[in-house]
């Protein structure tokens, strides 16, 4: 009994997750459950992902935020609408010219927060004003309708659609072969894992306890697989957010850098005492967050398949939200990706069943508050009872 | 005999898995200085929470009886109502308020739509005087040294109507000077009839003031002497504490050969980072050797930590100058890292602000200043990690269960061992400990003084700051005394006594 509360405990955001999906498949009768809603749930919520890893970043820092990254999503909209339709220039070129606004952006957010001292979310604050106009000013300077499209088919392919299309209903070969080999390499992982933890004499979690979660991961990633199957195959974003959720795993998990934004956190100066340069730290954070900006941008342009003035609207709140939910510190110090992941898919099954249920968009606002608000106390009221133990 | 004013009788509170405290007794007679003394996490801290009601009436079995009557406080007003009144180790001032609006904060004098503010200022000032403190109760606190602040805390606790005043480590952050005027003004209550209970570290300080010394051990009080019946020494109060004598309370160095300079500071000065034209640290030399401990003493705000801290790779204080040789070697060190790197290593004397990371495990925290030695490429061979962390907490015996636990729930002692293990990993030369025993009890203390045996015995060098008497005296084989930046005297083990150092620090003082 014991065991199974500790069990709920650690885990509680993936619980709630089920009950949430299974509540609102319940409400929608199934609807939630067909092909083309996990096709959504996917393509829709793409770019949160990728701006909660930015953000995750920035936050582990010491609860920093960045504000700006809205904006900036649809100031790099319009960069690339004037450079690949407006000017006709090559994708290739207009990625690259892209990347390296985001990257200039993110050296002088960083100078400023890292080496000036400024508080990031009055820095970030300005960014939020200025890009937005920026940006819509640019748009209709180079459209009439405020909004550039059409972009070219090779950015599009890039960045949005399917891989190994079919039609839809048809089952998709390619897609469940690749999540069954994806499958296969989370069981694999997490059996020489263990037997490494054996072998150096650690701790190791029970058998039972890993076979359940290695039975449930494949399981959700069968069902994901299975389902896109019938919905014409896998998106390719879907293909960007596993690569940059794969990488920050493995930067926030195994390497010592980000170690060091764990540690800023948690205590900037005893970080500092350490030889550690927590300015440059700082520096990074910001860089890198405009960079997944830019990175988030590119797949949010080619979903719309156009540039216009509305883009990103309220993504930071987005952003900011999924790592709250998903358990990241609002003062820095803790928090991890798996986290955060699953904090943006909770909002995002929230967001779509709303939807799919006709519920009114103000109320949808208002009870996702009350969501984010919750799983905050609850966080807090949670570690409380731990620290009692 | 004096009317009992409190007695707490078969108290015992149970937090989850530990007793904290097991059928504590104790009697306080009407003014009377009463002291508890104890290791750290002994439980007295937990018992004068109790009795303020920070633990409410019903969390914890047994009576507390005030003044005739039983006591069920149920929050900290209650107890205040009745005139016991807490002053933390930790000051509890708001630094950007003045001296009055700190002192009724929350005791708002006037109307509680209307704070008449002449009124608090006017009474502030009257109890600024009772503890002789001769500031305007309008100056606000940042402006003011610890010293003062403390002073303002006691007002405070006055200005509420204190019958029973319980004082928390009242001098663990004051000098000497500072200290032993707080002590005289508890003297002088006393004399007007106050009740104080006294908890604290420094037991010459407790053997000073206190008319009886309550020993807590273990969650139990152990015994209770009188200092009007029975003879009070140092020793006799530690053996009650640890439950053995501790006949030694420096352990011995046998064989440490002193060898070759290691470490040595020239002209150093150091000029306030905010306040340009201050000289914190004043063209100062010394030098430490090989096998060598070399104790710093000097009085708060003598400069030590400045000076420690800016020889760390100027972690600290603006428009450094002087010269720097390690190992025969002038260096140029402009960040920790490159101190880091030549094998220099500064252990805080503030564990919590700016030492550990408390959030964070042992683990992460012995790693943290020497990562990269443990890592592929800037990835964390995470084996590898554990087992530094494990060796480390074999050598220094760091109690706690595994090395994944999180270093803020560690007592004092075990965190200072973590301290002191990230610093070793990074395998420095020359170690320069700021205040290594602050606010950690006898038993944790020796062990440190252990490790600091070990270090020397193993070839390197030991700067020792600290503004502890007996520890410079009873640890280092050669004593710098530091006072008001400039380094006043320089002493060989042998031929330091008390008096001298105090008196080379007073005629310091005298030449200026």
């Amino acid at each position: 009994m014991k065991n199974a509360i500790t069990v709920l405990r650690k885990n509680t955001m993936i619980f709630v997750l089920v009950l949430v999906f299974l509540f609102f498949t319940l409400m929608t009768k199934g609807q939630m459950f067909t092909a083309l809603n996990f096709n959504a749930l996917i393509t829709q919520n793409a770019y949160v992902y990728i701006l909660a890893t930015g953000m995750l970043m920035c936050m582990l820092t010491g609860g920093n935020i960045d504000l700006s990254c809205g904006s900036f999503v649809c100031f790099v909209g319009a960069i690339g609408g004037i450079c690949m339709v407006t000017k006709e220039m090559g994708t290739g070129i207009s990625v690259l010219i892209m990347l390296l606004v985001g990257v200039v952006y993110g050296s002088i957010l960083g100078f400023i927060i890292a080496y000036m001292n400024i508080p990031p979310w009055i820095a970030t604050l300005a960014g939020y004003l200025a890009f937005r106009g920026w940006a819509t000013a640019l748009l209709s300077a180079n459209s009439s309708t405020g909004s550039i499209a059409p972009f070219p088919k090779s950015y599009l392919s890039i960045f949005s659609g399917k891989i190994f299309e079919t039609a839809i209903g048809v089952f998709n070969v390619p897609c469940m072969i690749i999540g069954v080999i994806a499958g296969v390499i989370v069981v694999a992982v997490m059996i020489m894992g263990r037997k490494n933890r054996v072998k150096k004499g650690y701790e190791v979690e029970s058998m039972a306890a890993m076979i359940a979660k290695m039975v449930i991961s494949v399981a959700v990633i069968l069902l994901f697989a299975y389902k896109l199957s019938f919905s014409g195959g896998l998106p390719t974003v879907l293909l960007w957010v596993v690569a940059v959720v794969l990488v920050y795993q493995f930067i926030t998990s195994k390497t010592t850098i980000g170690r060091y934004f764990y540690t800023i956190g948690g205590n900037r100066e005893a970080t500092r005492l350490s030889g550690i340069d927590t300015k440059k730290i700082m520096f990074m954070a910001y860089l890198n967050m405009a960079v997944l900006t830019v990175i988030s941008a590119f797949t949010v342009v080619a979903r719309f398949q156009a540039a216009n003035a509305t883009a990103g609207t309220n993504f930071e709140m987005d952003a900011i939200s999924a790592c709250v939910v998903g358990g990241v510190s609002a003062y820095g110090g803790s928090g991890t990706v798996f986290g955060m992941v699953v904090g943006a898919t909770l909002i995002g099954v929230i967001n779509l069943g709303m939807s799919l249920m006709g519920i009114d968009a103000n109320w949808q606002r208002v009870i996702k508050g009350v969501v984010l608000l919750a799983a905050v106390v609850f966080e807090i009221l949670n570690n409380k009872d731990k620290t009692k133990d | 005999m004096a009317k009992v004013l409190l007695e707490m009788k078969n108290i015992t509170k149970t937090f989850p898995g530990v007793k904290a405290l097991d059928n504590v007794n104790l009697k306080v007679e009407e003014g009377e200085i009463h002291a508890l003394v104890g290791e750290n996490g002994a439980g007295k801290s937990t018992l004068m929470n109790v009795l303020s009601g920070i633990y409410p009436y019903g969390t914890y079995e047994g009576d507390i009886i005030y003044n005739g009557e039983v006591c069920k406080f149920n929050k900290i007003k209650d107890s205040e109502q009745k005139g016991i009144v807490i002053i933390h180790q930790e000051l509890a001032l708001v630094p950007y308020m003045s001296i009055g609006e700190n002192m009724f904060l929350g005791n708002e004098q006037g109307k509680k739509a209307a704070i008449d503010w002449d009124k608090t200022y006017a009474e502030a000032d009257k109890y600024l005087k009772m503890v002789g403190l001769s500031e305007s109760s309008r100056v606000l606190i940042k402006e003011i040294g610890t010293g003062k602040q403390q002073l303002v805390e006691i007002a405070k606790a006055l200005a509420k109507n204190a019958k029973l005043l319980i004082l928390d480590e009242p001098t663990s952050s004051l000098n000497e000077t500072d200290s032993k005027a707080l002590l005289d003004l508890m003297l002088e209550f006393k004399k007007q009839g106050m009740t104080m209970i006294i908890i604290s570290h420094k037991l010459n300080e407790v053997a000073y003031v206190s008319d009886k010394i309550t020993v807590v051990r273990d969650g139990s009080t152990i015994e209770t002497m009188d200092k009007h019946t029975t003879e009070i020494s140092e020793d006799r109060i530690i053996k009650g504490m640890v439950g053995r004598e501790l006949t030694d309370r420096f352990p011995k160095r046998h064989d440490v050969k002193i060898g070759d300079i290691n470490m040595e500071v020239k002209d150093w000065t150091v000029y306030h980072p905010l306040y340009p034209e201050r000289k914190v640290v004043d063209n100062v030399s010394f030098n430490v050797r090989k096998g060598e401990v070399v104790g710093i003493y000097g009085l708060m705000g003598a400069g030590r930590t400045e000076l420690a801290m800016s020889i760390f790779g100027q972690s600290y204080g603006a428009n450094i100058t002087g010269k720097l040789m390690l190992s025969g070697k002038e260096v140029h060190l402009k960040t920790p890292q490159e101190a880091i790197k030549n094998k220099l290593a500064y252990v805080t004397e503030d564990r919590k602000g700016n030492g550990l990371v408390l959030t964070n495990s042992i683990k992460i925290n012995t790693s943290l200043a020497n990562l990269d030695s443990i890592s592929n490429h800037k990835v964390i061979d995470k084996d590898k990690e554990y087992q530094v962390a494990e060796e480390y907490r074999g050598k220094l015996k760091t109690k706690c269960p595994t090395v994944e636990q999180n270093v803020g729930n560690l007592s004092g002692g075990n965190q200072q061992k973590v301290l002191l293990a990230k610093w070793m990993f990074t395998d420095p030369d020359v170690l320069i400990l700021d205040e290594p025993t602050r606010g950690i009890d006898v038993g944790a203390k020796y062990e440190i003084y252990c490790i600091i045996n070990d270090l020397v015995a193993a070839g390197k060098s030991v700067v020792m700051i600290s503004s502890e008497l007996p520890e410079v005296l009873g640890m280092s084989d050669r004593i710098y005394i530091m006072n008001a930046a400039k380094i006043v005297g320089e002493l060989d083990a042998e031929e330091a006594t008390q008096e001298l150092i105090m008196s080379s620090i007073l005629k310091s003082g005298e030449g200026a």
